[in-house]
């Protein structure tokens, strides 16, 4: 917040000129998405926000409280629960909800398996099966605006993503027949039964996203610093081994200092070697680093070139 | 809160840093992602898993060097058909600023593309072929750069290691462009010569063309101004959504938000709620939890007014001594973007600001050729990537400026009311291709955004 302050307090004196009235690229973005968030509110009947207790989500959350405040934000929270979330992760996203008195809607991936309309994976992935759960979420509680948390720098199918996305009846997003997205007048028209996906962090990096977390003094899940586990390595990747199916025969468990870069499901989310224990370290090592978020740490993204343009045409984010 | 702020001290100067948006416009062989791929990878923006997905994929094509095209190419039709069918955007960053480049597909037919690319963009790269020069091509995004009045028009002359780095070539090229793009009304033009295969003047100063004194492609990128003197501008600020939290804490809060859309809002100033005309005074302005005296676009804001008066999303705010006027018959330059054609008679929404209102399209008096510049009279009808004049009345009147005052609230959507598509892109007032081109181009203050 300190950094806010200076800039607007600076501005006030017009003997400086033009130069006060730049934003620094933080209060740029910032304002932006709150902006994408107020056309939402102005313009759908049921929004939802998809909330992990991810860093996206986090910031997303952090973002609509700003935007409405001194209101509450008008919206529900809606999260897809694998089944092999971290519990750190959980215990965050449960705090949260109850500390900005918000409600909770929860797509378990666990109950779908138990019930036998999904059906495990061989490999143990849970992070594809998410899309029918959250899919029939959406149609069953009739969101027709669902804020996701996904940024274009993550990755190639997502850099071809518009701000306000349109699904059909099924989810499905067609790259094809995207709307052009031209100034900041979002189109947000759909037939009944499609729904728009929102992406207000759709401009910000990964690193824009430490840096803000800093700057706002957000508070996150443990497991983004630095603290020993124990884990264990599958395909190039750290896991972290419990009950949800790892290590098998052959992988062998060691405590490391690790930290994660992106939380998912446990099956498909790698931890990464660190000893940044502070938001200045990881920002530090963020900054450092040669790998993207996903390059290091999904396994879902790995399976082929086009792994997730086909997953986001199935209905996933 | 303080101790967070104190600890990433070193990133103070990061954070700090201004954005600039920019797009890049280019026919399908004159290296555009070449060029692209050139700046992400010379800016250390290409990491090595991406750069190793690359590598993978080009060898297994049977390819001796990555083609860096496939870092920009993220869709499945695009790497097979080897073109860029839609906008992709980049984000990289050096130490003095952050870009988001919306990288655009250079096919005729996607003229609607770098539409959409340059309506938010702070400066647009073109770039032509050392050995072709200006073509049609060029002439067209020069012409969609003017319409959308991009601040800031680069000429990235490439592949000038295949014309011997002649001087001659460039200055030629350089002189016809810079011609043509002023004769538009595009207000700065800076010409770069460069080789985006080779390196030369994108990221390191050429070795091979001492005669060229000028900045190289992301020295420009960095330097170029992108903060205006928004107190020029008169305020406009459309209100999104009305704030009543009615709790205990706030039983009469009654803030108005909305993300300012030009110029600077006070404290204590005059200001009128249009179309409506009622008027009030600026009673508060919370920026995001601080409250603050004074805020300038593009903040996202909430202003709470001296007198409860009756304001809604759509209404939109100005100081007393500058408001817009309101009109319910809009002359405007659009471009069509949608695969059903846009005729006489149309019955349309029209999204302008935060407002939607129904709409009738009266007219169609002419249709450009962006080629020559000539004006087809009274073509009936707009099909896709057409840019034409339209004549539209509007159910409610809207508070509208001309486009070349303001790109955000002189621009607006035509949507098609039957199934929400988006059907063109409109800009209101005189176009550089109307009969008043001689005051479009004296008109060089409203080019502040």
């Amino acid at each position: 917040m300190t950094a806010t302050v200076a800039h607007v307090h600076g501005a006030a004196d017009d003997s400086l000129g033009a130069a006060p009235y730049a934003l620094s690229h933080l209060d740029a973005l910032e304002s932006e998405a709150v902006h994408i968030f107020r056309e939402v509110a102005g313009e759908f009947e049921k929004p939802v926000i998809l909330f992990s207790g991810g860093k996206d989500s986090i910031v997303m959350l952090h973002l609509a409280l700003k935007a409405f405040a001194p209101a509450p934000v008008p919206f529900t929270l809606l999260h897809v629960d694998t089944g092999h979330n971290f519990p750190e992760v959980l215990d965050y996203r449960d705090r949260a909800v109850a500390r900005h008195n918000l409600r909770l809607h929860v797509a378990s991936v666990q109950e779908y398996i138990d019930a036998g309309t999904l059906r495990e994976r061989p490999d143990g992935v849970r992070n594809p099966l998410q899309t029918v759960p959250l899919t029939e979420a959406i149609q069953n509680l009739k969101f027709d605006a669902v804020f996701g948390g996904g940024r274009r720098d993550e990755e190639k199918a997502r850099a071809k993503e518009r701000v306000f996305s349109l699904r059909d009846e099924f989810s499905q997003w067609d790259p094809r027949r995207q709307r052009p997205e031209l100034w900041q007048l979002y189109n947000g028209r759909h037939a009944p039964g499609e729904h728009v996906r929102v992406f207000p962090l759709s401009n910000w990096t990964e690193l824009d996203v430490w840096q803000y977390i800093a700057r706002e003094g957000i508070e996150l899940p443990e497991i983004y610093f630095a603290h020993e586990r124990e884990v264990f390595q599958r395909n190039g990747m750290w896991l972290t081994a419990g009950e949800w199916g790892g290590p098998k025969e052959g992988e062998t468990p060691e405590t490391r200092l690790v930290r994660y870069r992106t939380v998912g499901d446990m099956s498909c989310t790698g931890a990464v070697d660190s000893d940044a224990t502070t938001l200045d370290a990881v920002i530090t090592e963020i900054a450092a680093s040669r790998l993207t978020e996903r390059g290091a740490t999904r396994a879902d993204d790995k399976m082929s070139e086009a792994a997730m343009e086909d997953r986001k045409r199935e209905g996933y984010f | 809160m303080t101790s967070t702020t104190e600890q990433v001290g070193d990133f103070a100067d990061l954070a700090a840093t201004t954005l600039l948006r920019f797009a890049t416009a280019g026919s399908v062989d004159d290296g555009k992602s070449t060029l692209v791929g050139r700046l992400l990878h010379d800016s250390k923006s290409v990491l090595t898993d991406q750069l190793e997905a690359v590598e993978r994929v080009s060898a297994s094509r049977g390819q001796d060097a990555p083609d860096l095209a496939l870092l920009t190419d993220g869709l499945r039709a695009e790497r097979e058909q080897g073109i860029t069918i839609d906008v992709a955007y980049r984000y990289f960053a050096t130490a003095r600023r952050r870009f988001i480049l919306a990288d655009t597909p250079g096919h005729v037919q996607y003229t609607r593309n770098m539409v959409t690319g340059a309506s938010t963009a702070d400066l647009a790269v073109v770039l032509v072929d050392a050995r072709n020069g200006v073509i049609e091509q060029t002439r067209r995004h020069a012409a969609v750069a003017a319409l959308l009045r991009v601040p800031h028009v680069v000429l990235a002359v490439n592949k000038m290691d295949l014309v011997g780095y002649e001087e001659s070539v460039f200055a030629k090229i350089a002189e016809e462009f810079t011609a043509y793009a002023s004769d538009l009304g595009v207000p700065e033009i800076t010409a770069i010569p460069i080789s985006a295969l080779a390196g030369d003047n994108v990221v390191e100063p050429s070795a091979h063309m001492d005669w060229y004194g000028g900045p190289t492609v992301l020295e420009h990128l960095e330097t170029v101004p992108v903060s205006h003197d928004l107190t020029a501008c008169p305020a406009r600020f459309p209100v999104q959504y009305v704030i009543r939290p009615q709790t205990a804490e706030h039983p009469d809060y009654r803030g108005y938000a909305g993300q300012i859309a030009s110029g600077v809002l006070r404290v204590g100033e005059a200001v009128t709620v249009l179309p409506s005309g009622r008027t009030s005074v600026i009673a508060g302005i919370d920026a995001l939890g601080e409250s603050v005296d004074i805020a300038w676009a593009p903040q996202s804001v909430t202003v709470r007014l001296a007198d409860d008066i009756d304001i809604s999303r759509g209404d939109l705010i100005a100081p007393s001594a500058n408001p817009p006027a309101t009109t319910q018959d809009v002359i405007a330059t659009v471009c069509h973007v949608a695969d059903q054609p846009l005729s006489v008679g149309a019955r349309v929404l029209l999204k302008h600001t935060t407002r939607t209102v129904k709409a009738i399209v009266k007219e169609i008096p002419s249709r450009l050729t962006l080629d020559d510049l000539s004006q087809h009279p009274d073509p009936g009808q707009l099909v896709a990537n057409d840019i034409g004049r339209v004549v539209v009345r509007t159910a409610e009147p809207l508070a509208l400026d001309a486009y070349a005052d303001s790109r955000r609230t002189g621009s607006f959507l035509l949507i098609d009311p039957a199934d929400g598509t988006t059907l063109a892109a409109g800009m209101a007032g005189e176009s550089f291709a109307s009969q008043a081109r001689t005051s479009v181009q004296a008109d060089e203050e409203g080019w502040d955004f």
